[in-house]
């Protein structure tokens, strides 16, 4: 029995449940302080991660591999970033309560399962963990309308997708009669085994997971769960989730039901498309930067499953590439909508950043950044993910698909240079507040990322392919 | 050979789960039939998940149909915390007053 192979999950929920004892023995400050163990926690869970061996455990359930161990440390990255982004909006919008970061905490948990989950078990059991949380965080802010409906939306959707998924896994085992992603590759391997069951119960699975990721047509829930949850919840669910969703995604379908390629390619290429399309033509009306934000996280879901549906392990790494730079340009561009705040309260309007060059050149030139990479202009890293995701599509002769990718990522350039054109060309507005020094923090580092993501690009594209021969081919 | 042929189990357990996918979409009234819906939906895979397992002779199914009864009450005590947080916020839990944010 090799337990230690789960070690940063164990050390990850023990220093959980001993954050919410120590939460509430301590008379004060209690809600710092729980998000400091918090960080602290993931920084070690990291480090194990890290120092991880490869094998698989827990009766074939749970593996440690180089995908694994590449998908753990991002959505670690991603997880930490967004509790240093919640701290300071937590205390200003007086939601100071210590199970918040605990509760970003145990999601991660559940992510970092998604990630290891070698059976259809072990898979859900990831899954419901990390949404179970995030129904909570959504609807964190209790006194505020938006936020409980965003809660109420999230919770009912997410119960749909989960019911789904379920009713797909049960197929899929009584159809192909195991649960093991081992067994179940070795055995549809043969065509007679892949019975028209086990096909449909793929199409329940892919639905569930295209939930998560919201892709297209199950985005329904994106723009008001976005809009209405308290921002760092936006940033987390924009963020860490989505890693975990699409990881899982790559998982399942290149293991287990990677020789059933001829029957999920259509799919998974529909969903691409209608993403693409859905994710830059609706954000162009958008005037709430955070459903803007909503909108532009569909797209970017939908450049990712260009590279799954290439089906190939070149394919594979340009999605891993693609949601190394989406968390940090993401998590680099929530931190710049969290310092707009007038007088002490948040503003989300598009309107609101008019002029911010001239009253806060830094704020601007940052978000400047991220608006531009996430359109994809050369040399930041957004023009990078895409490269690779469109070069995996292009070498298995998808051209239409590649050129609806770089016909939508034009019309979606409009609406994010359009915010650009804002912030340095219209009158000034007032000035916002003084942001705190952790929002900075979190906005330098995911800039200099996405800045300078050229110069290290060679280490992070070997480790993605490692990463994607580990679980594709 | 199970006394009931497999496929039986199996007409059983999609109609419940069409039924609880409807029940979340054509429901106009109120949010707790969406939360009995979506146990509806849970139970309709729960007896596909044991069906599966007594034909198949193999007990993971029955396991996983453990784990779902679980995470299904630990669901139901999310979603009705939910409710409550969102009724008294709103004053009232009918399914057309979930509207204040669109487009």
């Amino acid at each position: 029995m090799s337990w230690t192979l789960a070690l940063p999950e164990i050390v990850l929920s023990c220093a959980g449940m001993a954050i919410l004892v120590l939460g509430v023995l301590a008379r004060e400050n209690a809600f710092r302080m729980a998000s400091m163990f918090t960080v602290g926690a993931m920084v070690l869970a990291a480090v194990l991660v890290m120092a991880g061996v490869p094998g698989l455990g827990y009766s074939g359930m749970f593996a440690v591999d180089a995908f694994s161990g590449f998908v753990k440390l991002l959505i670690l990255a991603a997880a930490i970033l967004a509790v240093i982004l919640s701290m300071d909006y937590i205390e200003q919008e007086n939601l100071r309560r210590f199970e918040f970061p605990v509760l970003m905490l145990f999601a991660t948990v559940g992510m970092m399962l998604m990630a290891s989950a070698v059976n259809l078990m072990s898979l859900y059991l990831g899954v419901e963990l990390m949404s179970l949380s995030i129904y909570v965080l959504a609807a964190f802010a209790r006194d505020d309308l938006r936020s409980s409906e965003a809660g109420l939306k999230y919770f009912v959707l997410g119960a749909l997708a989960s019911g789904l998924l379920l009713y797909g896994i049960s197929l899929v085992y009584g159809f192909a009669g195991t649960m093991s992603f081992g067994d179940l590759g070795r055995l549809l391997s043969d065509k007679d085994h892949a019975s028209t069951g086990v096909t449909v119960g793929v199409v329940f699975i892919v639905a569930g997971l295209s939930f998560k990721i919201s892709a297209v047509p199950f985005h329904m829930w994106t723009p008001d769960v976005y809009e209405g949850a308290p921002t760092p919840v936006t940033a987390f669910m924009g963020t860490a989730p989505k890693v975990a969703a699409m990881a899982l995604l790559l998982r399942v379908l290149g293991g287990p039901f990677g020789h059933l390629l001829a029957q999920w390619q259509q799919l998974i290429v529909l969903v691409a498309i209608a993403s693409m399309l859905l994710g830059s033509l609706a954000a162009i009306g958008q005037k709430n930067i955070k459903r803007l934000m909503a909108y532009s996280s569909i797209g970017h879901m939908g450049y990712a499953l260009v590279g799954l549906a290439a089906g190939t392990p070149l394919g594979v790494k340009g999605v891993l590439i693609y949601l190394v730079t989406y968390v940090f340009m993401n998590a680099g561009a929530f931190a710049c909508i969290l310092a707009m705040r007038r007088r002490g309260r948040a503003v989300e309007g598009i309107s609101d950043l008019a002029g911010l060059a001239r009253t806060d050149l830094g704020l601007a030139l940052w978000l400047a950044v991220f608006m531009f990479s996430m359109a994809g202009i050369p040399p930041f890293s957004g023009f990078w993910g895409k490269l690779f995701i469109f070069q995996a599509a292009v070498s298995q002769g998808m051209w239409a698909l590649a050129v609806i990718g770089v016909l939508t990522s034009v019309i979606g350039a409009y609406y994010y240079i359009r915010i650009i054109k804002v912030m340095f060309f219209d009158d000034s507005a007032e000035a916002f507040d003084a942001r705190p020094a952790s929002l900075s923090v979190v906005a330098v580092a995911g800039g200099l990322f996405t800045v300078l993501f050229f110069t290290f690009a060679a280490p992070v594209e070997a480790a993605a392919l490692a990463a994607a021969k580990a679980i594709f081919g | 050979m199970l006394p009931v042929p497999l496929g039986h189990y199996l007409t059983v357990s999609a109609i419940l789960l069409v039924l609880g996918i409807f029940g979340i979409f054509l429901n106009r009234k109120n949010v707790i039939v969406i939360l009995m819906s979506v146990e509806l939906m849970l139970l309709a895979v729960n007896l596909n998940l044991v069906a599966f397992s007594a034909a198949l002779n193999d007990l993971a199914g029955q396991i996983l149909a453990m784990f779902v009864l679980t995470v299904a009450a630990a669901e139901a005590a999310i979603g009705l915390a939910i409710v409550v947080v969102y009724f008294r916020n709103r004053g009232s839990i009918e399914v057309e007053d979930v509207t204040m944010m669109k487009g």
